[in-house]
């Protein structure tokens, strides 16, 4: 590390002179954090370069996880999409990879997320909406027509019912002859962050975490490179945390989830390697690289020093990047192209393993295939135009990032200890800890928004007067929802019922053992049974959980 | 004493984005109103019930899955049936214009896209309650 000035004096009288005169505006960071004016030697006395940063690939990996990053292999471009019905779906995939796109994400519709066939009564009027509706191994057979399962990764964004649809995945790979050992993705399947800020849930924690130690087993051996768990600081930052929450809270969840493997009985190396993560990249630049900088630090210490990891391979942190969602606007949506460009810069600087851009629509409604060409092409340009992608951890040894991720390695730490005090992750959550939390971030946001000491560009400043420019939406079908609840009763009218009722009874049976469900989940997924009648016998075996409703 | 203006704030579909509901709810409360949480995933029967019980001048229907064209219809259907069609609908989220304007015509009060500011909300349901006809003496 470079020598503090050996006068103190002469850096006393510059901080003087150069705090005087400040512009009226609020410099704290879009998490409310101040930052200082001006960082030197002296802000990073205590760093110490082989314990704290290392080099690229090694302990604790501060800098990346490979030796050589992205100039041995670009992040993955990864556009999540999903509309409709599976049809209209693997059409959108088929056009991202004739794009250049890398891998595949998959957006499902709210009852596929709440575990409702299209064809009940909860779905009335969603189905399709916010992604696309899988009911069962015939709508994903179709999802995946012509996309051969052993050439793509395939990431699903889906958690109380995440077994089923990797059951559905596994078959339909099987149907294309592509062994289970041969197919590749991730399964979000972070339950503890649903209850905390997603709020898509279906059973109580613990059955839910049940269910997740299953698929960890289970693919550990039959499924070796699939990510199990893509542990999610996405949805915390989405519902108004800070980027302290955000880092504090995923990593409490990621530890949650090891010492539930452990107690399991699992060896933390057999499956820690498969556990994978998935950031927010927000508007605040600089904030947003020292977070995944501190992340992977903190993962590698506690995995190695904490929890006994000797598989070098169980101290990485690897994680993709969806830009801020919540920072797009409806107000002069191309604005959005431009917040996105820089969010996905961030992610990059901070060595993200793939990445999802916003498109620029997105505060109004789906992507269209024009707004979604776009976001890519912004990763594109990125990744070949602009040189960023050349060099390690660029900011590395940025006096300033340093500074920031010792911060927010410290600040994580604080909260580790206050989960630790109230009894862990799942007493905070019954306690309501995290929801109180992000949701008293989330109104102190608005409340500086709207006094105007944080500035949102079109929203309130810089607003257009008159009319908003227009852009197409994609907007929806209607007879859609129709056309998937027939296709649906036709599938349960056509298979082999005793099959499908046999296999259902099985699976209720196992569920009263504590033996691992997922090969009876998949053998109902092959049989034809619906994603809602699989998720039923579940609801009827563990029960619901209810949220607890309350005002700030 | 004037008396407060009570607020449902609710949340019907499937869809768990809570943020807007929290944020507003707690803006409203902030703003002297009561305000009553549904919590998630509720049903458009179990919406009006607690709006009946708690007895509101308001219902504010947060839903960001884009089934607002099939829920909040059904919402004032069953507000009606329950003699219930003077209490003010509200709806915000993901609401592209064609379908606001659609609801509006329906009778929705308003409808509040995101970047809204919350005293516009605020002073919008004073407006609604302004402009109802004073109840009838009993």
């Amino acid at each position: 590390m470079p020598k503090v000035t050996s006068d103190p004096d002469r850096l006393a009288a510059f901080r003087k002179k150069a705090a005087a005169g400040a512009r009226d505006f609020d410099f704290t960071t879009v998490s409310g954090q101040p930052v200082e004016l001006f960082y030197d030697p002296s802000s990073v006395a205590d760093l110490d370069h082989d314990r704290d940063l290392g080099y690229p690939g090694e302990f604790p990996f501060t800098r990346g996880i490979h030796p050589n990053m992205y100039r041995g292999r670009l992040w993955t471009m990864r556009q999540f999409a999903g509309f409709g019905t599976a049809r209209e779906t693997n059409q959108r995939f088929r056009f991202l990879l004739e794009q250049g796109q890398t891998g595949l994400s998959t957006a499902f519709d709210m009852p596929t997320i709440m575990g409702y066939d299209s064809d009940h009564a909860r779905s009335l009027g969603e189905v399709g909406r916010m992604g696309v509706a899988i009911d069962s191994l015939a709508d994903m057979e179709r999802l995946f027509e012509a996309i051969p399962l052993d050439k793509v990764s395939t990431s699903m964004t889906i958690n109380a019912p995440a077994a089923v649809l990797l059951a559905f995945y596994i078959a339909t790979a099987e149907k294309q002859g592509v062994g289970a050992d041969r197919i590749s993705g991730t399964t979000q399947n972070d339950i503890l962050k649903e209850y905390q800020a997603q709020k898509s849930w279906i059973f109580p924690p613990e059955p839910s975490v049940r269910l997740i130690v299953d698929m960890m087993e289970f693919c550990s051996e039959h499924v070796p490179r699939w990510n199990t768990i893509s542990i999610s600081g996405y949805h915390i930052r989405e519902a108004g945390s800070t980027a302290l929450q955000e880092l504090a809270f995923t990593l409490a969840n990621g530890f949650a989830y090891v010492e539930a493997g452990i107690e399991r009985g699992l060896d933390v190396d057999a499956f820690a390697p498969r556990l994978s993560f998935f950031f927010n990249s927000h508007l605040d630049f600089f904030e947003e690289i020292a977070k995944y900088r501190a992340a992977r630090r903190i993962w590698a210490r506690r995995l190695r020093d904490r929890y006994g990891a000797k598989d070098p391979r169980s101290w990485l942190l690897r994680f993709h990047t969806q830009t801020a969602g919540v920072s797009l606007t409806a107000q002069q949506p191309e604005n959005n192209i431009v917040r996105t460009a820089y969010q996905a810069l961030a992610a990059i600087l901070g060595g993200t393993q793939s990445l999802h851009t916003n498109s620029m629509d997105e505060a109004l409604d789906l992507p269209t295939e024009k707004a979604v060409t776009i976001a890519l092409r912004t990763q594109q340009i990125a990744a070949y135009e602009t040189g960023v992608a050349s060099v390690i951890d660029p900011l590395g040894g940025s006096y300033f990032v340093e500074a920031l991720t010792d911060a927010m390695e410290a600040g994580a730490e604080r909260y580790f200890a206050e989960i630790d005090e109230r009894g862990g992750v799942l007493p905070c959550i019954d306690q309501g800890f995290f929801q109180k939390e992000i949701g008293r971030a989330a109104y102190a946001y608005q409340k500086a928004v709207e006094k105007g000491a944080k500035v949102v560009v079109g929203v309130n400043r810089y607003v257009h007067e008159g009319e908003e420019p227009e852009i197409p939406l994609l907007g929806q079908d209607p007879a859609l929802e129709r056309e998937q609840a027939e296709r649906t009763r036709r599938v349960r009218a056509e298979r082999d019922n005793d099959a499908a009722d046999r296999a259902l009874a099985l699976l209720r049976e196992k569920a009263r053992t504590g033996e691992n469900l997922m090969p009876h989940i998949l053998d109902a997924a092959r049989k034809y049974a619906t994603e809602g009648e699989i998720i039923q016998v579940f609801r009827e075996e563990f029960g619901e959980y209810h949220d607890p409703a309350y005002v700030l | 004493m004037e008396e407060k203006i009570r607020v449902l704030v609710a949340k019907p579909g499937l869809d768990g984005h809570d943020r807007g509901a929290r944020v507003v709810a707690a803006a409203l409360k902030d703003a002297g109103m009561e305000v009553i949480y549904t919590g998630l995933h509720q049903t458009p029967e179990a919406v009006v019930e607690a709006a009946i019980q708690e007895d509101v001048d308001v219902v504010g229907l947060s839903i960001l899955s884009g089934a607002h064209m099939t829920l909040v219809p059904r919402v004032q259907e069953l507000l009606r049936e329950a003699g219930a069609g003077d209490v003010a609908v509200f709806a915000g989220g993901i609401i592209p214009d064609a379908d606001a304007e659609t609801l509006k015509a329906g009778g929705v009060s308003a409808i509040f896209g995101p970047g809204t500011d919350t005293s516009e909300i605020v002073a919008a349901i004073h407006a609604a309650m302004a402009a109802r006809p004073a109840a009838p003496e009993s």
